[in-house]
């Protein structure tokens, strides 16, 4: 945990960054001006590429070349896959996977 | 008599959102539960649910403050991953038009979830529209604080092993990925996303790699555009025939 005031700063920058995607499209065409097409295009796009960015952001620290090879986290995104494939169900994945993962690190690649 | 008309839209609202109580008594749980093992008190997440309230952001707000993140890439990260507000917003104009003084609270609500729900524009009948958003909206955000805290709590309570437990945050994005790879419509941009960023990893490593990688994944779209807006329109055209 950082300090205090570093937290915060934090926690206040993220609320008045997220407040502004918000607020930003009523502030901008107030009478609902006709949007740009390229930004029409962004909005339709950009979710999935940032999504599969966030996706590498959480593998980016997995260690694969010594043991126990990515091995945990090779498993439980098999299941989280799967069972999404299987299922369609957002939270019975994201639970098994990572009560799986969990006990793989506590219990079975310690 | 504005009592009756806010029963009558709390009626309405309530049942509608029972499909998202279930998903952010999850989700907030799982957020609380993250945000407790890096050292942070219940408090801190029922802060944050309460200002910053947007879901995936606030599993990645755990691992700023976790790291201790600067501020700058703190402001770039947030607005990356919430830029698709914007696009909500813009189709939200019409509908929260005229919606007097909860108008700003039902555009600072304005998550996926909450979208989901009011972007048909759609109000029950004989229910006053202000008054239908706004317990749409702060209904949602109430599960959504509700979920936090308790995640919270219960690492505290239990002090069970939470080793492992930064996983729910990859599960959640690897369950959107895998959904919009499925889908034909966001399957290219999925791609692009995903080899951008590889490579940029690989480039720029660990600790520098997302500045670059929301550039030149803009940069990426921009250039596919011909080839994606055309699959968006067919998609479009087939939906309406």
């Amino acid at each position: 945990m950082i300090n205090t005031t570093h937290s915060l700063i934090i926690i206040l920058i993220c609320t008045v960054v997220t407040a502004l995607t918000r607020f930003l499209p009523f502030l901008l065409f107030p009478s609902g001006d006709k949007t740009p097409q390229s930004l029409k295009y962004l909005g339709g796009v950009l979710p999935g590429a940032i999504m599969a960015m966030l996706v590498v952001y959480c593998y980016k620290s997995t260690v694969i070349f010594t043991w126990p090879y990515a091995l945990p986290e090779i498993i439980a995104t098999g299941v989280v896959v799967l069972s999404y494939l299987w299922k369609r169900n957002t939270l019975l994945s994201i639970g098994a996977g990572t009560v799986l993962y969990m006990f793989l690190v506590q219990v079975v690649f310690v | 008599m504005k009592k009756f008309k806010n029963a009558d839209a709390f009626r309405a609202a309530f049942p509608r959102t029972l499909p998202v109580m279930a998903g952010y008594e999850v989700l907030g749980f799982g957020f609380g539960l993250l945000l407790q093992s890096k050292g942070y008190s219940s408090w801190w997440a029922i802060l944050m649910s309460l200002t910053i309230y947007a879901g995936s952001m606030q599993y990645v707000a755990v691992d700023l403050l976790s790291t201790g993140a600067g501020f700058l890439s703190t402001a770039l990260m947030t607005f990356m991953i919430n830029a698709r507000h914007l696009f909500y917003g813009i189709s939200m104009l019409e509908p929260y038009r005229d919606t007097g003084k909860v108008k700003p609270y039902i555009i600072f609500g304005l998550t996926d979830e909450t979208y989901s729900l009011v972007c048909s524009g759609e109000v029950p009948d004989g229910v006053e529209k202000s008054a239908f958003y706004f317990w749409t909206s702060i209904l949602n955000q109430s599960y959504w604080v509700t979920g936090s805290a308790l995640g919270a709590l219960f690492g505290t309570a239990l002090a069970i092993n939470t080793k492992g437990v930064d996983f729910s945050m990859t599960a959640l994005f690897t369950v959107i990925f895998t959904d919009n790879f499925l889908n034909k419509n966001s399957r290219l941009p999925a791609i692009i996303g995903l080899c951008v960023s590889f490579v940029c990893l690989m480039i720029f490593g660990a600790s520098n790699f997302l500045i670059p990688s929301m550039i030149f994944i803009t940069i990426a779209l921009m250039l596919f555009r011909n080839v994606l807006s055309k699959e968006r329109r067919r998609e479009h055209d087939q939906h309406n025939t």
